[in-house]
């Protein structure tokens, strides 16, 4: 079949669409739900900027299928704020200046909420394994890092 | 970038897909982790007009022991061989490899049964089976059958499997005792092919010399072999630098590689000589902690 009625959950909320098949997750998010924080970067799955959290865990959604994602679960970094908060690794980015230019960012923090999900106390060296799919072009990563490990303690203190 | 267009279809059943391999069985494609068919896809690089996904059958995704070796389904991810803690315990180089590959949110999506049914010879997975010795499981229209791995490559890109047949799962002998193996990868920065990649498995006899080995090499010929020179060199010697340097040395004379960005036919040569080198010293290492 080349169009398919699909149900996903996108940031807590149900969407129903009928999709071709070979629309890409990205560009579903982008042009039909205008969410569009989830940006193209490489269009190749090499840089991250894509990056969307497919139940809990980040994938680039550049190299999916929107109808893969039927019936599942997906992030988006509009996602991550919940009532008027900001996530604390959002507040971690802003605290730290983890960002200049800003397009790596939502799936930098989208990759770093999961890495926090998984491991609430990370090392510097797990940190900068589990972004190294994620590619950031300003920074040099050291204030990334520092961003992420200011998300660890607020987490884990509260 | 966008695909050309195709028809999908996830079955919910193994012989659900193969009855679609069959009705397809010119350009129907299984899309497992996706990482390798959908870039090809993207950049027209190939193409497919029937899509068949197996991600929605169910039970495929395991990693277990059974009947004295260690079996990978064909859902089951890289991600997950790094954490499991069966692989870590008896295959440390299952983890060397799966931990290289890519980068971990591709090894979310990316299978290992998908990494050596591609037969990329720049893939990882394929030069660590090869080193163990692994059989591949697959299915067809006629029942199941077992393909020896080195049997398994034929070319780049090509398999010993027929058009209607599909990978249910990796199996690997579980090694004696006194076994170790590793895996080496040189990369220009993470997400990259191998400039060169080398796999070793070992296992010691109790003078320490070497009972059995297995080397192979990734990303240096067209089709991923095992370094048969390299392996009749070292087994029944001391796995000493001396003797780990001339199989690498053996490993690296055997290989074809081509010449592209990543350096000259020597530069990589010689690359493929330390990998091979230094992934026999840490598996001789691991194997006598064993």
């Amino acid at each position: 079949m080349a169009t398919h009625q699909i149900r996903v959950t996108i940031n807590g909320e149900a969407h129903e669409r009928t999709v071709d098949s070979r629309l890409l997750l990205v560009h579903w998010l982008r042009d039909d739900l205008r969410l569009t924080g989830t940006h193209i970067g490489c269009d190749t799955t090499h840089c991250g900027a894509c990056t969307v959290l497919l139940d809990g865990k980040p994938i680039k959604s550049c190299t999916l299928l929107a109808v893969q994602a039927d019936g599942h679960e997906l992030r988006t970094v509009e996602g991550l704020e919940q009532n008027g908060q900001l996530h604390p690794v959002q507040e971690g980015f802003w605290e730290k200046h983890g960002l200049q230019c800003g397009f790596c960012t939502p799936g930098m923090m989208l990759t770093a909420s999961a890495l926090l999900e998984r491991n609430p106390s990370p090392s510097e060296a797990e940190i900068r394994r589990a972004i190294s799919g994620n590619l950031c072009r300003c920074t040099g990563y050291v204030n990334i890092v520092k961003a992420v490990q200011h998300a660890a303690e607020k987490m884990r203190s509260t | 970038m966008i695909p050309s267009r195709f028809d999908y279809h996830a079955p919910g059943t193994l012989e659900e897909a193969i009855g679609l391999l069959e009705r397809h069985p010119e350009d129907g494609k299984v899309l497992s982790g996706g990482m390798s068919l959908l870039p090809v896809l993207k950049l027209r690089l190939g193409y497919s007009t029937q899509l068949i996904d197996i991600n929605r059958i169910p039970d495929l995704d395991f990693i277990r022991e059974t009947d004295g070796a260690l079996e990978i389904g064909a859902l089951a991810r890289e991600a997950d061989l790094e954490s499991s803690p069966l692989v870590a315990d008896r295959f440390p180089i299952l983890v060397d490899t799966s931990r290289v590959i890519a980068d971990p949110l591709v090894r979310n999506r990316a299978t290992v049964c998908g990494n050596i049914a591609h037969a990329d010879p720049a893939n990882d997975q394929p030069a660590t089976m090869l080193a163990l010795g692994a059989e591949v499981v697959a299915l067809g229209p006629g029942g199941e059958r077992t393909i020896p791995i080195e049997e398994f490559f034929l070319g780049p890109f090509m398999t010993a499997l027929e058009p209607t047949e599909i990978v249910t799962r990796i199996r690997i002998p579980l090694p004696g005792p006194r076994s170790g193996g590793a895996y080496r990868k040189l990369e220009r920065k993470v997400g990259d092919f191998a400039t060169a990649g080398a796999a070793a498995q070992l296992t010691l006899a109790d003078d320490g010399t070497v009972a059995s080995c297995g080397l192979a090499l990734t990303n240096l010929s067209g089709t991923s072999a095992r370094a048969a020179d390299a392996e009749a060199f070292l087994t029944g010697k001391e796995p000493s630098a001396e003797n780990a340097g001339e199989a690498g040395r053996l490993a690296a004379a055997a290989s074809d590689p081509a010449e592209d960005w990543r350096g000259d036919v020597e530069y990589k040569r010689a690359m493929g000589r330390v990998m091979m080198t230094r992934a026999i010293l840490e598996a001789a290492e691991r194997a006598a902690a064993d």
